[in-house]
């Protein structure tokens, strides 16, 4: 397979079957770089001065995430939450403070640290069997309050996570089987700043796949955690994500209109439908031969069976 | 070929050559849901792997 995109047709290193497109590596990081930059500017997502406070975990959405937005040119620092779950953690911890180092010093930008135990005396496993929560509700609330109270504290403008097309789809999934009509309301790239102290809060990796994410976090040898928080296992997220992938996989771009269209419905709401039966009466008239309803002068059966005569008759 | 796979971290031994998409049919693993890598470049779906190459196949599917 080769770049669709250079003169030279280089070899390619990832094919993107639902832009019906393959790229080589320089092509491809244009790419992500300009699906990151049109989702911004179609959401209306940050400004050039803006200082950015973006949600790192060590996963390689939220490490590709920083890396972009410094490549772009943006100011981001970043906040990592150590959730005291053990070798996930550690490792974890030690990805983000070697990305910070190594590559975010030299764009200017700093790593914010907030360790679960040293404020609650202990790792969120223990906190969430204390509190008789489930972990991950007790972990999404705790990250939620640190972002948020740093983001308003050290006055950043907006807070950024690296949520991605995928985990938009899926969640969209989630919420429209269970018709959770007002979490619907919430899914926008965008959330403004709302009047009760939350920062202005963004998705700018809302047009890109899981997979093409971290593709490019591989050719751009970001360093990040393949490993998953072993809380994750069996959680409903990964099920709809292979349903989505069954179907992508089947029909490329599924997952994109999905989300996508759903977007589009939000921005521009439609005028009232016509109900079914005002359309019928405006539209439908007997058929001349048979005298059931059509919308043409003959209805399709009594065509079908004209033409089936005159072939038999033949 | 030596096929490093992930969740739990396993390794294989898989009889080359054989394409990139033949090799993830065999192991009933969807593309959408993974990239292979051979050496440290990624490699597309069409690629021959040869027997000598050493071959890690990575999800990317996150839960969080
Ligand atoms: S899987 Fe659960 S516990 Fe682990 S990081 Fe995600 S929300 Fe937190
Ligand atoms: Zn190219
Ligand atoms: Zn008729």
């Amino acid at each position: 397979m080769n770049c669709t995109k250079c003169p030279t047709s280089t070899r390619a290193v990832i094919g993107l079957p639902r832009h019906n497109a393959a790229f080589c590596k320089n092509c491809f990081i244009t790419f992500v770089h300009e699906q990151v930059a049109r989702a911004i500017k179609s959401f209306k997502m940050l400004s050039p001065e803006d200082r950015i406070l973006v949600a790192v975990s060590g996963g390689k959405d939220s490490l590709a995430l920083w890396h972009i937005l410094l490549k772009l040119g943006y100011r981001a620092d970043a906040l990592y939450v150590n959730l005291g779950i053990g070798s996930y953690s550690e490792e974890s911890h030690r990805k983000v403070r070697h990305y910070a180092d190594n590559e975010a010093a030299a764009h200017g930008a700093k790593l914010i640290v907030h360790v679960v135990e040293q404020e609650a005396g202990a790792g969120i496993r223990e906190l969430a069997t204390i509190l008789h929560r489930p972990t991950c509700s007790t972990c999404g609330t705790i990250k939620r309050y640190q972002f948020n109270r740093a983001a308003i504290e050290q006055e950043y403008d907006v807070m950024a996570t690296g949520h991605n097309l995928d985990d938009e789809a899926a969640r969209l999934l989630g919420n429209v089987l269970h018709w959770q009509n007002d979490y619907l309301d919430k899914q926008s790239p965008t959330l403004p700043a709302s009047v009760e102290g939350f920062a202005k809060k963004v998705k700018p990796l809302c047009r890109l796949s899981e997979r093409e994410i971290a593709a490019y976090a591989v050719v751009n040898r970001l360093d990040y955690i393949v490993e998953e928080c072993p809380m994750a296992k069996g959680s409903k997220m990964i099920l709809y994500k292979e349903v989505l992938n069954r179907l992508e996989t089947e029909s490329p771009g599924t997952k994109q209109r999905f989300y996508w269209g759903f977007l589009d419905k939000q921005a521009k709401p439609e005028a009232p439908a016509e109900s079914m039966a005002d359309k019928d009466q405006r539209t439908l008239l007997p058929c001349d031969s048979c005298g059931q309803p059509t919308t043409a002068g003959t209805c399709t059966y009594c065509k079908m069976m004209a033409k089936a005569k005159s072939a038999t008759l033949r | 070929m030596l096929v490093q796979l992930s969740h739990p971290n396993r390794q294989i031994e898989v009889k080359g050559p054989k394409r990139t998409k033949d090799l993830l049919r065999e192991l009933n693993l969807v593309m959408e849901a993974h990239l292979v890598i051979r050496g440290d470049e990624l490699v597309t779906e069409d690629e021959w792997l040869a027997d000598a190459d050493q071959i890690e196949i990575r999800p990317v599917i996150s839960g969080g």
